[in-house]
């Protein structure tokens, strides 16, 4: 063991490794990198931020075993909970989009039409029409799992008929859906900067319960006395500041602006 | 759809303009895989040689254990390697998570089964050869290794070939371990991850491309070497 430890001591002094003081670990849901945000918003912070992207769940897990020093994510139950426990400072909001339904332009199961997502999800379920789930505890997967819970579905009884769980990211989960003419549920940010969507395109979108807040949260150092704390105050200080909000504001795809900062003002 | 034209316009496009990123990635891939097989080497010649010719108890089991672990799937390597040096793990204090030095801990995790399964089938191939006169000079165990290990260069370079071809394209241990950051731990593997999560599947397939006209090249190199040795030998 210690001659391992040696080891991997020699090769991490002999590799260069840029900037190696001052920097901080994120760890992140996977829709704010897939979309482009970072490499938007963190030229104009200016510290080095690494970003480990990975999904909520698998983030929070991260995090809990201080692996990181920021906590950026979209479950907001689950993200109280991390400070609960003590494994977070605070939890702030950070910005806000929305989730869309999206299937083949077919829409063999007739959701264009539905009132609202309820109704989407039920003419889905009643169709048998095939459904790709995220399945891995990220905060889309808990997101659809409430969203089928309001419809009064349990489409557990389904899975591996038309309820497919793919327990893959959402990217590896939209090639999926895409691939199969099925409907799946992804954030609006993560849909625009998706470059495969064949014929696919958002058949359900704008009520209420698809509202889709990110919040942010410094990792506790009387947890993990490892954090950078410092480092970990700065970034989600500007993150916060009427600056980063205006980073965040900023970023737009096609056109379209992908996150909208609603951070609890100074 | 995207389709092959696109993947070879997009390959071709980064080739052509040097793209910086891409080869800052093709780097960090070459320094980390070629570091972990040069390790996997240092460990799997001697560890399959003693295989090969040591006589000890629990030889035979060892020897199904290794070639078995020659099947060990990354993402088990990445995990085992993650919850080692994780911070809350047993060697967290070292920091080393998320840096190429945990990549390179990883993939010699994956490679050292393959390059000793592999030396141990040539030496002993070698040692049912030569175990006669090797005995008749009086050759100790030790001496017997080291003989056969440099009889056996040649078919050697195909097994440290082998281990870092799996090194170069296994995505699943240094995706955990490293975490795919940016400038800091994205190699080609998991940037072709990353593409495709993005729905970018021409890029990923164009990246994919370029990792294979690398390992092709790096073959051809050893496959040159290896000429340029025989040739010596026999000469």
């Amino acid at each position: 063991m210690r001659a391992l430890s040696a080891a991997l001591c020699l090769a991490a002094l002999a590799l260069p490794v840029r900037a190696s003081d001052g920097f901080i670990v994120v760890q992140s849901t996977t829709s704010t990198q897939n979309s482009g945000l970072y490499d938007a918003i963190l030229p104009r912070y200016g510290g080095e931020v690494r970003v480990v992207a990975v999904g909520t769940g698998q983030a929070i897990r991260n995090a809990r075993n201080c692996d990181g020093d920021v906590l950026l994510v979209h479950a907001r139950e689950a993200e109280e909970a991390f400070v609960a426990e003590g494994y977070g400072v605070a939890r702030h909001d950070l910005m806000y989009n929305d989730f869309v339904l999206v299937g083949p332009a077919n829409d063999p199961a007739g959701v264009a039409g539905a009132a609202d997502i309820d109704a989407a999800l039920s003419a889905i379920a009643a169709a048998r029409a095939p459904f790709a789930s995220r399945g891995d505890d990220s905060g889309t997967h808990k997101k659809e799992r409430a969203l089928w819970a309001g419809a009064g579905i349990d489409p557990d009884e389904d899975s591996g008929t038309w309820y497919r769980e793919t327990g893959s990211g959402m990217g590896a989960t939209l090639n999926i859906a895409t691939g199969m003419g099925a409907y799946a549920l992804t954030d609006r940010a993560t849909w625009i900067a998706y470059r495969n969507k064949g014929d696919h395109r958002i058949l359900a979108e704008g009520d209420a319960a698809l509202f889709n807040q990110y919040g942010v949260v410094a990792v506790n150092p009387a947890r993990c006395p490892a954090v950078r704390v410092d480092g970990a105050r700065a970034f989600v200080g500007w993150l916060l500041s009427s600056e980063g909000q205006a980073a965040i504001a900023d970023h737009r795809l096609d056109g379209q602006q992908l996150f909208f900062p609603n951070a609890a003002g100074e | 759809m995207q389709g092959f034209g696109d993947a070879f316009a997009a390959a071709f496009g980064l080739i052509a303009r040097l793209d910086a990123d891409l080869v800052e990635i093709v780097g960090l891939s070459l320094q980390v895989s070629l570091t972990a097989t040069l390790l996997a080497c240092a460990i799997g010649f001697p560890l399959g040689a003693v295989l090969a010719v040591g006589r000890f108890p629990g030889r035979g089991a060892l020897t199904v254990l290794v070639n078995a672990l020659m099947g060990l799937p990354p993402v088990v390597v990445g995990l085992v390697v993650y919850l080692m040096l994780s911070r809350a793990g047993p060697l967290g204090a070292l920091g080393l998570l998320y840096t190429p030095a945990a990549m390179i801990a990883a993939q010699t995790l994956l490679v050292v089964p393959i390059v000793a399964a592999l030396t141990r089938q040539i030496v002993a191939d070698l040692d049912a050869e030569y175990h006669e006169t090797l005995r008749s000079m009086g050759a100790g165990a030790g001496a017997r290794m080291r003989t056969l290990l440099w009889d056996g260069r040649l078919a050697l370079t195909t097994a440290g070939l082998a281990g870092m071809g799996r090194a170069l394209a296994e995505v699943g241990a240094v995706m955990i371990v490293g975490g795919n950051i940016d400038h800091v731990t994205r190699v080609m593997t998991t940037a072709i991850a990353l593409e495709t999560s993005r729905g970018e599947l021409a890029l990923a397939l164009g990246l994919g491309m370029v990792l294979m006209v690398l390992s092709l090249a790096l073959n051809a190199l050893a496959m040159g070497a290896r000429m340029g040795a025989a040739r010596m030998a026999h000469a």
